[in-house]
């Protein structure tokens, strides 16, 4: 018996003797659960593509934050709401289409943001900290952080459940219902990026898109409703973040690029294994013949 | 039976007199931005009346549609839905899009999308009542939505979608219905249990606007609207449809 379970040790006794690794898997857990609830949404509505845009948007406001000694995360949310607005001017604005537009608007904000932190030799290290994150150095004040951002972001899913699904389904659906679609637009936009800002300094800007889209992706794949969707997406972030730490400590990998590859590789080993099923389902469908035309 | 039938006056304010218009407009131009689609429509639409808009796609029968829904401003002239600007009664007017987006990704039962009709109702707080669950059951049964309600919308062919979000429109108990192309994708008996739909809400008086591209909507309709980028004519479908105006319409002549 205690053999059997000695067998086991490496899956618990790292957490169990490390502190840091305890704090790093909280952390984490509280990512994945906050990228699980805005993910979803995400998913849904087909957002991804502006949550890239938000997530790299950041960087240049962190880098001149630190660059003025002010806490990145003033400068994060700062450049959240620069980014937010290039993407309502760009999507409203420019003749082109909108994933050109802010495609370049975030390699732009990007190269910025590498522009300034190698202005300055003491920057060096910082670049690296801003895109992966810091996951093995997790405090307890950056849990309480986590805490807060985790209550924000459930608080707005839980008021705009109703219009987010409906504008997911068809804009139009909802505003003819009664909820304004530029308001609650925002709300997601602003929703996601509470999300990154309050999600980069354990994971890094480059990588917390992947807790955002694929344990939601994956949710999305196995279930059919959007509570289900949500749960599971928790469920599959919060394994890839287990996984990813294991991962990293055994093999002495990067810890926040191991998290976001498990999540990934997860959400390809279950679109395969469901590839089957859904092949199934539309082979099923007898209505052909109603497209008449 | 009763959710069907319940009187429509239960919502109406009791000072609109009766012979108030439910849809007006004067001299209205319709289109996006700047750009006017049609230009200069004068209709009026009573309780109970079912008026069809025919035209080719690009016509402007989905924009005055849009404009009647209120996600559209108008351009210029007047429009008023129930005596009031369009889009300011989401309780009392349903608008079914054209060719709602069905994502592949979207795990939304038939069921949760009929259930959707009720939000306007219950805005962002109120949960759902057993009469609300009642409203949305008897819905699915007009449409026959209820044969594949626990079937994701993604399993579903463009035919069920369109039966499902006909449930949804009918789920919200509106008093002005407006339907682009409801019938687009259907097969004969679905076209038919679309027909009865209409039918019994306007014998319930509701009024229904219907944009199509299909003369045989029209068949039952009060008035006709035919459109090519400007009103070709508007009347009694016996008037309205020519054969000179159809072909003034389409380029041809349909046969009907």
């Amino acid at each position: 018996m205690t053999t059997s379970l000695a067998l086991l040790n490496p899956l618990w006794e790292p957490f169990s003797r490390n502190e840091f690794l305890r704090n790093a898997l909280l952390g984490s857990t509280l990512v994945a659960i906050i990228c699980a609830i805005a993910g979803t949404y995400v998913v849904l509505r087909g957002l991804s593509f502006i949550g890239d845009a938000l997530a790299h948007g950041v960087i240049p406001g962190i880098a001149i934050a630190l660059l003025f000694g002010v806490p990145g995360v003033v400068g994060a949310a700062l450049g959240a709401l620069v980014m937010m607005g290039g993407v309502s001017l760009v999507t409203s604005r420019v003749r082109l289409s909108s994933d050109t537009a802010i495609g370049l608007l975030f390699v732009g904000m990007l190269s910025l943001g590498v522009i300034i932190t190698s202005r300055s030799t003491s920057f060096v290290g910082d670049i690296t900290r801003i895109l992966f994150g810091e996951l093995l150095g997790v405090s307890s004040t950056d849990l309480a952080w986590q805490v807060v951002v985790l209550a924000v972001v459930a608080a707005i899913a839980v008021v705009a459940h109703r219009p987010f699904v409906l504008m997911s389904l068809d804009d139009g659906l909802a505003r003819t219902s009664g909820f304004s679609v530029r308001f609650f637009h925002s709300l997601m936009l602003t929703m996601v990026a509470v999300a990154v800002v309050g999600s980069f300094q354990l994971v890094g800007t480059l990588l917390v898109l992947g807790l955002l889209i694929a344990p939601a992706a994956t949710g999305a794949l196995l279930t059919r409703r959007v509570s289900t969707m949500m749960l599971t997406a928790a469920g599959f972030g919060v394994l890839s973040s287990y996984l990813g730490l294991l991962t990293s400590y055994h093999f002495d990998v990067a810890a926040g690029a191991s998290i976001v590859f498990t999540s990934v590789y997860l959400f390809v080993l279950v679109a395969i294994l469901t590839i089957p099923r859904r092949l199934r389902g539309h082979r099923e469908l007898p209505h052909q013949h109603e497209h008449t035309h | 039976m009763v959710i069907e039938n319940y009187p429509i006056s239960t919502s109406t304010p009791t000072d609109m007199s009766p012979s108030a218009p439910t849809i007006s407009a004067t001299h209205l131009d319709v289109g996006h931005g700047v750009h006017s689609v049609v230009r200069d429509i004068s209709l009026q639409v009573h309780a109970g009346e079912l008026v069809v808009l025919i035209g080719t796609n690009g016509s402007g029968k989905s924009t005055l549609l849009k404009t009647m829904a209120g996600m559209l401003p108008p351009l210029h002239g007047e429009i008023a839905v129930l005596e009031r600007r369009p889009g300011s009664a989401p309780r009392r007017v349903a608008y079914l899009p054209q060719h709602p987006v069905s994502s592949h990704t979207l795990p939304l039962r038939a069921r949760d999308i009929v259930a959707m009709g009720r939000y306007a109702h219950l805005g962002l707080f109120r949960r759902a009542t057993g009469t609300d669950r009642s409203i949305v059951r008897e819905a699915m049964k007009r449409t026959g939505a209820v044969e594949f309600e626990n079937q994701p919308l993604r399993e579903l062919s463009g035919g069920q979608q369109q039966r499902t979000h006909l449930a949804q429109v009918l789920a919200r108990q509106a008093e002005v219905l407006l339907l682009d192309e409801p019938t687009a994708g259907l097969d004969l008996s679905g076209k038919r249990a679309v027909a009865d739909v209409i039918a019994s809400e306007r014998a319930r008086g509701v009024t229904v606007v219907l944009a199509t591209h299909d003369l045989h909507d029209a068949e039952s309709a009060t008035a006709v609207m035919l459109l090519a980028q400007r009103v070709v004519a508007y009347g009694p479908p016996a008037q309205a449809l020519s054969d000179a105006n159809v072909r003034e319409c389409f380029g041809f002549t349909q046969p009907h």
